[in-house]
């Protein structure tokens, strides 16, 4: 009776034992990673509810309050069109997010597949993806997203497509290498031995298992992807004005830093901020993931 | 080492065949016809067959590739459509400033990011750790285009020490040369500065709880002696490779602060033809910083082969 009472005590404990759930009571023991998190959180729910926090609409100008300094009335100044320098960086939160966010979706839809396949399949077709992944990785990051966002035409999407694209093979590179410690593991030998599909084994046993590493990546890209928005945007290659974006606020505020230097701090202070959470949360993960790692 | 250099260049043949692929396919995510782009608003029928012939649009798109190919390969990367100069002479005039520019960031960033990755090992676990970690995390978050405005503002406009914009060759007056890089060149440097404070304090951990480092304390050696002969040196080689490398990047990194600084370099000449749809002069550019960037990572290779003992054994 007291055997059985203990199994059942253990099985209830189960599933606090997983690495999952370990992994998440490391993460919230990680004070930096949780400040991160609610900073990335507070930004997110600006960015949803910007039509209701924002004080003025992302466009309106004011022609009698042209670049007027931090006040009561416009707590992060005005633009050199009396534009409210703190509506439009809540605004802008929208297209920062949104950019870092989809363009390492778009890096992690192609880079992950290709890396299994190189990783799981191996041989000439990883030889080959492996060359090609080598060339994209010699044309740097951001020449190759502005060489990109020129010749697809300066938008918001085709920035993100250009800096996901541009992104995508250090997540090539990644799967591959964890894919290829994964499939000599035992349950991948054993789940081929009972006559697994390959596609049953790379989905059900090899990714599930690589999906750590990826995680941490993913949340460490999206705030390059973020500062590759900004840069895109500030070189007139990704959000087209009068819509607002960070990157493009501080493109217009590079002309007025001697007489209204304040529409140059507040976008590039959420920039900063933004950035840092979200680095701040990609460390706080790999040690909760990789305890191993310092 | 004969062996390990021809085998290390053979997979450079491949790596740059890919990367001619890529550069010659950005042409063909231009949308419409290039001859009628360049025709102009009248589209005179014999200017846009003539356009076709000289940039062998009517040409299937291997026979185009071989032929752009085989072009670079004789050092002929095309001519720009705004200034009608060889793309090669452009890239040639640009490539010193940009090249100054990066190498004095690259100090920078060594100085920096050495020191404190040294500091914060010794020091592992107290106030001046945490410090350099927070330098390192705030280096890695701080848009480069950013700290050049505040820089600026400070620097420029509030003490007027550091002139704000431009560029004076070295050859013309050295001391106005250092002037106009300082800034530019520091905030380049910074993100490489934090990236290599975190590999120097990594390798400098390893190596401090090593063997030999140990004996070399129990031997009564000057803590100074065994943090920078014992300890130093060999944490240093994988840093110093890292530092080849960083400079491939600090070359793509100048795009923005030379747009920041108004510094006539390579990365202002991608920007400029980017705005006047100059494409010839776009695939010059990441070719060559592509290039450059391989050449980069083999002289990184080769250097970690000579300077690792372990790897020559």
């Amino acid at each position: 009776m007291t055997a059985i009472l203990d199994t059942e005590a253990n099985l209830a404990e189960l599933p606090d034992d997983q690495p999952w759930r370990r992994a998440l009571r490391r993460l919230v023991g990680r004070r930096g990673a949780m400040v991160g998190l609610a900073v990335v959180l507070f930004f997110v729910l600006v960015a949803v509810f910007a039509d209701h926090v924002a004080p003025y609409a992302a466009t309106a100008t004011d022609w009698s309050a042209v670049r007027k300094a931090p006040s009561a009335a416009h707590w992060f100044g005005t633009d050199e069109i009396g534009r409210d320098v703190l509506s439009r960086v809540i605004f802008g939160a929208r297209a920062s997010l949104m950019a870092g966010v989809i363009s390492v979706l778009i890096s992690l839809s192609f880079g992950v597949p290709i890396g299994l396949l190189s990783g799981y399949v191996g041989g000439f077709l990883d030889g080959l993806l492996m060359r090609i992944i080598d060339a994209m990785l010699a044309c740097p990051f951001l020449i190759l997203a502005i060489a990109l966002a020129a010749f697809l035409g300066p938008n918001l999407t085709n920035a993100m497509i250009a800096i996901g694209i541009s992104a995508m093979p250090a997540f090539v590179r990644l799967t591959r290498a964890q894919t290829l410690a994964t499939k000599v593991e035992d349950y991948v030998e054993a789940a081929k031995a009972v006559g697994n599909s390959h596609l049953r084994i790379v989905l059900r046993h090899i990714l599930p298992n690589i999906l750590a590493p990826i995680m941490v990546q993913a949340t460490l890209a999206i705030a390059a992807a973020i500062i590759a928005e900004a840069a895109l945007s500030f070189l007139g290659l990704g959000q087209q004005p009068p819509a607002p974006s960070w990157g493009s606020m501080l493109n217009t505020a590079k002309n007025f830093l001697d007489r209204a230097p304040w529409m140059a701090w507040f976008p590039g202070l959420a920039i900063f901020m933004v950035v840092l959470s979200f680095n701040l949360l990609g460390d706080g993960l790999r040690d909760a993931l990789d305890p191993k790692h310092k | 080492m004969m062996t390990y250099l021809i085998r290390r260049i053979a997979i450079i043949i491949p790596t740059l065949f890919f990367v001619s692929i890529i550069i010659f396919g950005l042409q063909q995510l231009l949308p419409g016809d290039p001859a009628l782009a360049l025709a102009g608003e009248e589209r005179d029928p014999q200017v846009i067959q003539f356009l076709r012939h000289k940039y062998h649009l009517d040409e299937p798109l291997p026979v185009r590739y071989a032929l752009w190919a085989g072009g670079v390969l004789r050092g002929d990367l095309g001519e720009s459509i705004r200034i009608n100069k060889p793309v090669l002479d452009l890239v040639l005039e640009k490539l010193p400033v940009t090249a100054e520019l990066a190498f004095m960031a690259l100090l920078i960033s060594l100085t920096i990011g050495i020191t404190a990755g040294v500091v914060s090992a010794v020091k592992n676990g107290t106030f001046i750790d945490y410090g350099a970690n927070i330098f390192a995390l705030w280096g890695l978050s701080t848009p480069n285009f950013w700290l050049g405005f505040l820089l600026i503002i400070l620097f420029s406009v509030k003490l007027g020490w550091l002139p704000a914009s431009g560029f004076v060759p070295p050859s013309e007056n050295l001391a106005q040369n250092l002037a106009t890089l300082v800034m530019p060149a520091f905030v380049l440097g910074n993100a490489s500065a934090a990236v290599l404070t975190r590999h120097t304090r990594s390798a400098m951990l390893q190596v401090l709880s090593a063997d030999y480092v140990r004996t070399a304390r129990a031997k009564g050696l000057d803590e100074r002696v065994v943090v920078l002969k014992h300890g130093l040196r060999n944490a240093l080689i994988p840093v110093v490779t890292l530092g080849a490398l960083e400079f491939g990047t600090l070359l793509s990194g100048a795009v923005l602060t030379e747009q920041v600084f108004t510094i006539p370099g390579f990365g202002k000449l991608i920007v400029d033809a980017v705005f006047n749809r100059d494409y010839a002069v776009v695939q010059g550019v990441v070719l060559c910083t592509a290039t450059a960037y391989i050449v980069l990572n083999l002289l990184a290779d080769i250097a970690y082969f000579l300077v690792n003992p372990r790897l020559r054994a």
